[in-house]
């Protein structure tokens, strides 16, 4: 019973193994823990859930590049005057 | 048939990858003026290794790659000062979220649902500021790892070696910035 108390407790090591396995493969000792808390912690299920929808969510932000920022033109023209300098030199 | 090489052509740089590579660097480094000089430093390098380019891949790939290099050393840079101090209050925070005794959630701070969970992220522009401003508001050497990780999509021992890092600190920089970043999330959800 005490074993068990120690898996179905344990939401600090079930999310670190949560976050494994969205990375990693899982030993065979790490899977059964994981699917024996998961079956009884909801609040551990939701938590999946959401990790791995974040990391959808950060992959998609960055890869579709939509981003805003900007250099400002003078910052620009400076540079490419900086790069023709130097191409100049030689 | 002869395969096709990629010419480089610094006249065309700035108008044609400034803003791709200053955004890149933005993305993982949290500082404008650092990420603008980055952007500069790329360029210079690579007119000094123009020569070494073989037109394998793309002129951005190339300068890309070159950024990249830069960002890994400044977060090597980094990391080399934060392990210790960065690790150790990792693990000091972890007691708010999980009880010291047995692991389990603190009531008060165990995930709830909240908008994430029907969430479509096609529909969403103002959830991108707030996931950036969460992801910002980590660690120097978390964001690295996590960037690293999810963006980059380096392999674990790629990055542990790039950072100096042992493999358990890996996993508990990625457990921690992940329930931080959940939790950002959570509270600061429109």
């Amino acid at each position: 019973m005490e074993a068990l108390k120690k898996i179905t407790h344990n939401c600090k090591h079930a999310t670190l193994l949560i976050e494994k396995k969205l990375i990693a493969r899982l030993t065979l000792r790490e899977k059964v823990f994981l699917r024996i808390h998961l079956f009884g912690c909801g609040v551990c299920r939701l938590y999946q859930q959401q990790t791995g929808k974040i990391n959808e969510m950060v992959r998609q932000l960055f890869h579709s590049s939509v981003q805003d920022v900007k250099l400002d033109d003078n910052f620009k023209k400076d540079l490419q005057d900086r790069i023709e300098e130097e191409l100049n030199k030689n | 048939m002869t395969a096709e090489t990629n010419k480089l052509d610094p006249h065309q740089w700035v108008q044609a990858h400034a803003d791709y590579l200053y955004s890149y660097a933005r993305a993982r480094i949290n500082d404008e003026e650092q990420a603008r000089d980055l952007v500069q430093e790329t360029f210079l390098a690579a007119l000094e290794k123009s020569k070494s380019f073989e037109g394998r891949s793309s002129e951005r790939t190339w300068l890309t790659a070159i950024l990249r290099n830069k960002i890994i050393d400044i977060y090597r840079k980094k990391s080399s000062k934060l392990v210790a101090t960065d690790v150790l209050q990792a693990e000091e925070e972890q007691a708010d979220f999980f009880n010291p005794e047995d692991g389990h959630w603190n009531s008060q701070r165990a995930p709830q649902p909240f908008g994430i969970d029907d969430y479509d992220p096609l529909a969403g522009k103002e959830f991108n500021q707030i996931l950036m401003k969460c992801m910002q508001k980590l660690p120097a050497l978390w964001m690295s790892v996590f960037t690293m990780k999810h963006i980059d999509e380096e392999t674990t021992d790629v990055i542990c070696a790039e950072l100096k890092l042992t493999s358990s600190n890996f996993w508990v920089i990625i457990h921690r910035t992940k329930l931080n970043l959940r939790a950002c999330l959570q509270k600061n959800w429109i």
